[in-house]
C-alpha cells in the first residue's frame, strides 16, 4: 500500500469520526463551559456549575423523569397493542392487510408539525391537552409503526412448523403462543421496544404542542433552555438523554445479536 | 382392527384436488408408505390426520373414535416434520420433554422417559445441547424422539429421510423400520422416494392428483401395477411409445391386444432387462426385442447401453456386465412380469 492511499484512508476515518463525534464533542464542551465566547475554539472557563444546577433544580430532573415515565408507558402500551396485532398479521389472513399496515405508518408519513398541531387542537377539546396522557397517547399512536412492523416481521420469520409441532404434541393455541412463539420472538420484540423507547424519549413536536406549557418533557425543556441562550443547560440535558441510548446500544451489541441469530437460524 | 381409519377424505384448494375420496386404514403395528410425485396430495393426507388441514368431506377415526373435528392437540397422533422443526430456544431435553410436561407428568417420570427414548435412539450424550449444535442426522433423531416419547396412537412421518445424506439414509431406513416394529406403532410414512417406500413399508399407497391409484403390499404394487402411472412411478423403468394397428401392438416376439386407439405405452423394468447377443436363446420365457447398440457408458461394475429398436422412437436403457460394441446388433430380453403394456 502506498503512502497516498494510507493518507486518504486516514483522512476518510477522521472525516467520519468528525461527522459522528463532532457534534457530541460540542455538547460535552458546552456542558462544562462557564464562559465561551466567539471566536475562541474552546471555552475560556470550565466548571461544573451547570451540572450542579441541573441536579439541584427539581424542575429539570422532574422533566427528565417525566420523559422516562412517558417513554416506559409508551413502550408498554405500544407492545400491548402490537404483539397481538402483529401475530394476527403474521399468521392469519386479514382482509386489507396491506392497507391496515400502511395505516400505522400514517402519523410518521407526513411532516410532524402539522400532524401534531392538529392532534393538539383535538386533544385540547377533549381534555387531553397539557396532560401526560395526551403525550402518551400521541406517542403510542405514532410509535405503532415501529412496534407493529418490526414485531410482524419477527413473527413471520418464525416457521409455522415450530408452532404446529407444539400443537401436535398437545399444546393449546395459547400455550403454544406463550411457550414457543413468544420466546422465539423476544429478540425482535426487544428491538422494537428499544426503537419506541428512544423515539419517545427524543420526541419534541408532540410533547411541545400537546404538553406545553403545563408539562415539560426533557426535550421541551432543552429547547426552552437553548432558546434562552442557555446552551449549557441544554447540553447537560442532551447528554442525560443520550445516556439511555448508549446503554441500549450496548445491550443490543452484547446480547441481541447472538440471541437473534440463534432464534432466527432454526 | 385398524387403529387408524380414513373414510372418503376430500380436500379441494380451488379447482385443485388435494384429496379426492381417499380411504385408507392402518392396522396395529403396520407401516403404511404413501408415495407420489409432489402435489399428489400425500402430505395433505398426513396433515389432515394430524388436524392441520380442515377437510371438505370425510372422516378420520382413531381406535374407532371420530376425530375429524378435534383440534390438533387433542388427537394423540405424533407428527414428524420434514425440516425437523426443533425449537431453537430449548435444549434437546426440553424439546423432547415438552409433550410430557403438557401431560402433567411427575418430574422423575419425565426425566426417565426422556432418558429412555434418547438411549433408544442412541443420542443420550446430546441431552444438554441446543439444536444449533447438532448435525442433521442428530437433529433428525431428536425430532423422532420428541414424536415417540409421548407414546402416540399413530405416528406420522413426513419425508423423514429427505434432508439426510444418501449414505446415512440407507442405514437410517433400517433403523426406522426396526424402531417402528419394536414400538408396534401404526405409522404413516410419506415419501416421494419409491425405493424407500418399497423397502420399508408393509403397505404402499400410490397417490396422484389427490387420488389413491393403488393400495397394496410393496410386492403387489411392484409386480402388478394397476395402470400406467403406477407402473411408471414404481421401479426403474424405460417407457416405449408403440404404434397400434387394429387394436394390437407388436413388439419383438410378442403381440398384445390393447384398448388404446393410436399409440400404446410399454413400461419396461430396466433393472430386470438383459442385453444378449443377437442369436442367443434365453432359457426363460419373456419378451425378446432385437435392437442395435447406440451408446455405451462405463459404470464401474457394468456398462449402461442405449439401445435403438425398430418398433419405437424411444430408446431403451439397459445395464449389462458384458461388453458390446457400438453399432452391434443385439437382443434385449425382458422376463415375463417385468413389462407392462397400457
Amino acid at each position: 500500500m502506498n503512502v497516498a492511499r494510507i493518507t486518504l484512508r486516514i483522512a476518510a476515518v477522521v472525516l467520519i469520526l468528525f461527522i459522528i463525534i463532532g457534534p457530541l464533542v460540542g455538547i460535552v464542551l458546552w456542558s462544562f463551559a462557564h464562559r465561551w465566547y466567539w471566536p475562541n475554539p474552546i471555552p475560556q472557563e470550565f466548571g461544573l456549575r451547570y451540572w450542579q444546577m441541573v441536579f439541584r433544580q427539581g424542575r429539570i430532573l422532574d422533566s427528565l423523569l417525566l420523559s422516562l415515565t412517558i417513554a416506559v408507558i409508551v413502550v408498554g402500551l405500544s407492545l400491548l397493542f402490537a404483539i397481538p396485532a402483529a401475530y394476527g398479521f403474521a399468521r392469519y389472513r386479514i382482509p386489507m392487510e396491506r392497507v391496515l399496515l400502511v395505516l400505522f405508518l400514517m402519523p410518521q408519513a407526513f411532516p410532524q408539525l402539522p400532524v401534531f398541531i392538529n392532534l393538539a387542537s383535538i386533544f385540547n377539546r377533549i381534555g387531553l391537552g397539557g396532560n401526560m396522557w395526551g403525550i402518551i397517547f400521541a406517542h403510542t399512536m405514532a410509535s405503532l409503526v415501529y412496534s407493529v412492523w418490526i414485531v410482524t416481521a419477527t413473527f413471520r420469520s418464525i416457521p409455522m412448523e415450530l408452532e404446529q409441532v407444539a400443537r401436535n404434541l398437545g399444546a393449546s393455541r395459547l400455550k403454544t403462543f406463550f411457550t414457543i412463539t413468544l420466546p422465539l420472538a423476544v429478540p425482535g420484540i426487544i428491538a422494537s421496544a428499544i426503537f419506541v423507547f428512544l423515539w419517545s424519549l427524543g420526541e419534541f413536536t408532540a410533547a411541545f404542542f400537546i404538553g406545553a406549557p403545563f408539562i415539560q418533557t426533557a426535550t421541551v425543556l432543552m429547547y426552552t433552555a437553548s432558546m434562552g441562550y442557555n446552551m449549557q443547560i441544554a447540553s447537560v440535558i442532551a447528554i442525560l438523554l443520550i445516556i439511555p441510548s448508549i446503554l441500549f446500544m450496548i445491550i443490543i451489541e452484547r446480547y441481541l445479536k447472538a440471541e437473534y441469530l440463534a432464534g432466527m437460524g432454526g | 382392527m385398524a387403529i387408524l381409519e380414513t373414510r372418503n377424505l376430500k380436500k379441494y384448494y380451488g379447482r385443485v384436488r388435494a384429496l379426492d375420496d381417499v380411504s385408507i386404514d392402518v392396522d396395529a403395528g403396520e407401516l403404511l408408505a404413501v408415495i407420489g410425485p409432489s402435489g399428489s396430495g400425500k402430505t395433505t393426507f398426513l396433515r389432515s390426520i394430524a388436524g392441520f388441514v380442515k377437510l371438505d368431506a370425510g372422516h378420520v377415526y382413531i381406535e374407532g373414535k371420530d376425530i375429524t373435528e378435534l383440534p390438533p392437540e387433542k388427537r394423540d397422533v405424533s407428527m414428524f416434520f420434514q425440516n425437523y422443526a426443533l425449537w431453537p430456544h430449548m435444549t434437546v431435553f426440553d424439546n423432547v420433554a415438552y409433550g410430557l410436561k403438557l401431560r402433567k407428568m411427575p418430574k422423575e417420570e419425565i426425566e426417565k422417559r426422556v432418558h429412555d427414548v434418547l438411549k433408544l435412539l442412541d443420542i443420550e450424550e446430546l441431552v444438554d445441547r441446543k439444536p444449533s449444535q447438532l448435525s442433521g442426522g442428530q437433529q433428525q433423531r431428536v425430532a423422532l424422539a420428541r414424536a415417540i416419547v409421548v407414546k402416540p396412537k399413530v405416528l406420522l412421518l413426513d419425508e423423514p429421510l429427505s434432508n439426510l445424506d444418501a449414505k446415512i439414509r440407507l442405514r437410517i431406513r433400517f433403523e426406522i423400520k426396526a424402531l417402528q416394529q419394536k414400538l408396534n406403532l401404526p405409522t404413516v410414512y410419506v415419501t416421494h422416494d419409491q425405493e424407500e417406500a418399497l423397502s420399508i413399508a408393509d403397505k404402499v399407497a400410490v397417490m396422484h392428483e389427490g387420488k389413491v391409484l393403488q393400495l397394496g403390499t410393496p410386492e403387489e404394487v411392484y409386480k402388478s401395477p394397476v395402470n400406467f402411472f403406477v407402473a411408471d412411478f414404481i421401479g426403474t423403468n424405460c417407457v416405449l411409445t408403440l404404434k397400434v394397428l387394429d387394436g394390437r401392438v407388436k413388439i419383438g416376439n410378442k403381440i398384445f391386444e390393447v384398448s388404446s386407439k393410436e399409440t400404446a405405452r410399454m413400461v419396461v423394468r430396466s433393472d430386470e432387462a438383459e442385453v444378449l447377443e443377437a442369436r442367443a436363446e434365453p432359457g426363460k420365457d419373456g419378451l425378446r426385442i432385437p435392437g442395435e447398440i447406440k451408446g455405451k457408458l462405463y459404470m464401474g461394475s457394468k456398462y449402461r447401453y442405449e439401445i435403438r429398436i425398430e418398433e419405437s422412437e424411444d430408446a431403451l436403457f439397459v445395464n449389462s456386465g458384458e461388453s458390446f460394441k457400438i453399432g452391434e446388433k443385439i437382443t434385449v430380453f425382458v422376463p415375463d412380469g417385468s413389462y407392462f403394456v397400457y
